[in-house]
């Protein structure tokens, strides 16, 4: 009786998380993988097929925008983590009482705001006319206005600073854990610094920095507004790509295809990226 | 066709989408689904006083438009505003609209020529799918000091003014090309082989011109500020746009290129599953006697096909309307015909390509 309750109770409390997963994740995702094999012959009747995917692989923009895609978002990851490690090091190791609190808010201000008024804050900073322009030319080191907006570069400023907290925040976490003792044993057995970072302080925060990276390159991946508004007419995104499919060209089809395919490469890459590091996932998110 | 409002507009539209459907209808309602500016707060409220009936307005543009009515087989919204080259095609594919009664339009206060042409436009086994509502054309808009280098859609290419100028990615982008390189890619649009030819010299100019373009607009805002900055000097865009920003500043104005405007029509069009049909025609015949469409006007900068609404408008709108157009430039618009199924996946491919070519 008592049993029966508990278990009552328990699938009383999984209730809202199953349907959460069941009708919105697991169900469209199926849908998507469903429609990404119909192949439309003419307007009103459907085939099944691999049509779509063979588009992938035979048109070049569609790999080639994925793999420029997957490149530029690795290296994000990797330039986040360099930005990311010594404020997440000051924040947990150096920093003390209201300093620490307030460096974290810090931190965390600028995600009070949406994505898309951080990115148009970038663009005032970076356009022709914008600030970073006009103190150049003030300062005299530039003769006129300088465009930094509508490239690569600025693309990846955009991305790094949208990622910057997702990585500080594990860094801070497995560093704050860190026993200060291993750093002055360390130094005590004669090792200079790079030393101490490369088989003290990076071993100790590797799931911190697996963690923080897996959710920066997903993040990176997946983001559409930056690369849409900050890239230059070079720079195609891949879910640019995927929504332009499903919005602009109606082809629920071949997006569905590239949604499929962003989904199963990106977790191939984690998969990787785990495999290289030595961690599991378990480890890492738990 | 007031451009794609920018992801923003959609997001919410979407959300609003999301809410309207999911919430309990108490009063009669009207769900509108339409472009920025079509539908003035100040014209919803007096409707709304006029009739009782709440209209509920979801932005959105023609893409989005036919995406949200398609994602749910015509439901959802009770009245939508889509380009009239844009409908029989979707309709035939998608079935997303009902035929317009137009025994429940009060006809006499449109004007005739448009409601003609929009009625051919719009038939579907003879029966017509939209009401003309508001029109207007894609053209250049030009800074002063480079309005007599750049004249056509293919001056933007111009090395004088390289690295200052700008266009969609879209497919108006590729008629008015067309046009300005001698073609007439409408002619062609029957005749498949042909059309991929047109396309085909288009792309390798477009990919040619890649250089010279600082960026590929997405949004009226975006192209406002480049252009309201100088970064920007000569674009591709809509007439309203260009007459906004010569209102703000007069060296910069709107032109109809030398191959002609692009005249696209904007319509009423019924959701085949429209709750509240009364209201949407309610609301057709409201928007369109000449005072309240020339509010309209002067809230979007776009002109209505109301009969006598002119005489409402704003005098500098009208100024500018008449600078950019003489007698001339209005014979020479090239009004967009009804786009045949497939020719879009075909423009698709070419805007990619221009998108990945380096």
């Amino acid at each position: 009786m008592n049993a029966s309750a508990g278990r009552l109770s328990l699938w009383l409390l999984l209730t809202p998380f199953l349907l959460w997963i069941t009708l919105l994740v697991l169900v469209p995702h199926l849908q998507m993988l469903r429609v990404s094999f119909q192949v439309r012959e003419s307007w009103d009747t459907l085939a099944w097929g691999l049509e779509q995917y063979q588009n992938f692989f035979r048109e070049s923009y569609y790999w080639r925008t994925f793999l420029r895609t997957g490149v530029m978002s690795l290296f994000t990851t990797f330039l986040t983590l360099l930005v990311a490690f010594p404020i997440a090091w000051y924040i947990a190791r150096l920093a003390r009482g209201r300093a620490k609190g307030l460096l974290f808010l810090a931190c965390l201000i600028p995600f009070w705001a949406s994505e898309l008024v951080r990115t148009y804050g970038w663009m005032i900073l970076l356009r022709e006319s914008g600030v970073f322009s006009a103190w150049l030319q003030a300062l005299g080191w530039a003769d006129g206005p300088v465009e930094m907006l509508y490239n690569d570069v600025a693309v990846i400023i955009g991305l790094v600073y949208n990622g910057l907290l997702f990585m500080v925040v594990p860094l801070v976490t497995t560093l704050d854990g860190l026993d200060e003792n291993l750093v002055e044993a360390g130094y005590d057995l004669g090792g200079g610094h790079l030393t101490v970072l490369r088989e003290v302080v990076v071993p100790w925060a590797m799931p911190g920095i697996v963690s923080g990276c897996i959710v920066v390159f997903m993040l990176t991946l997946g983001s559409y507004l930056t690369p849409n508004l900050m890239g230059g007419k070079d720079s195609a995104w891949f879910t640019e790509q995927i929504f332009t499919q499903f919005i602009t060209r109606f082809n629920w089809e071949q997006g569905a295809a590239l949604g499929v395919l962003l989904l199963f490469l990106s977790s191939l890459i984690v998969w990787l990226g785990l495999k290289l590091s030595g961690q599991s996932l378990r480890k890492v998110m738990g | 066709m007031k451009g794609s409002q920018g992801k923003k507009l959609l997001f919410t539209g979407s959300l609003v989408a999301a809410l309207g459907v999911s919430g309990v209808v108490n009063a009669e309602e009207l769900r509108l689904i339409t472009w920025g500016g079509y539908a003035p707060d100040d014209v919803v409220a007096q409707f709304e006083e006029e009739t009782g009936i709440d209209v509920k307005i979801t932005l959105s543009n023609n893409e989005d438009m036919i995406s949200k009515l398609r994602a749910t087989g015509g439901a959802g919204f009770d009245l939508a505003q889509p380009s009239q080259d844009r409908i029989v095609g979707v309709q035939r594919q998608f079935n997303i609209y009902k035929p317009i009664d137009y025994g429940q339009i009060k006809t006499d206060q449109l004007q005739p020529s448009m409601v003609k042409a929009t009625q051919a436009a719009t038939a579907l086994n003879g029966q017509s799918y939209g009401v003309p509502s508001v029109w207007g054309t894609s053209g250049l808009i030009v800074h002063e000091s480079v309005a007599d280098t750049v004249t056509d859609y293919t001056d933007l290419c111009a090395t004088e003014v390289a690295g200052k100028v700008s266009y969609r990615l879209k497919r108006p982008t590729l008629m008015g090309f067309a046009f300005a390189m001698g073609m007439d890619p409408f002619a062609a649009y029957d005749d498949r082989d042909e059309y991929q030819s047109i396309m085909a010299k288009v792309e390798d100019t477009l990919i040619d011109c890649k250089a010279k373009v600082k960026t590929y607009w997405t949004g009226g805002d975006q192209l406002l500020s480049l252009l309201r900055t100088g970064e920007v000097v000569a674009a591709m865009a809509w007439d309203a746009g260009g007459w906004k920003l010569s209102a703000e500043n007069p060296d910069i104005r709107f032109v109809a290129p030398a191959s002609g405007a692009l005249g696209w029509i904007d319509t009423f069009a019924i959701p085949r599953r429209s709750e509240n049909e009364a209201a949407a025609y309610k609301w057709i015949n409201f928007v369109m006697q000449p005072e309240i469409a020339a509010r309209i006007t002067n809230a979007s900068g776009n002109f209505t096909a109301s009969k006598g609404a002119d005489e409402f408008v704003k005098a500098d709108l009208r100024d500018a309307y008449r600078a950019s157009f003489d007698e001339q430039a209005i014979n020479n618009i090239k009004w967009y015909p009804p786009v045949p199924p497939g020719l879009e996946s075909l423009e698709g491919q070419v805007l990619d390509r221009v998108q990945a070519a380096n």
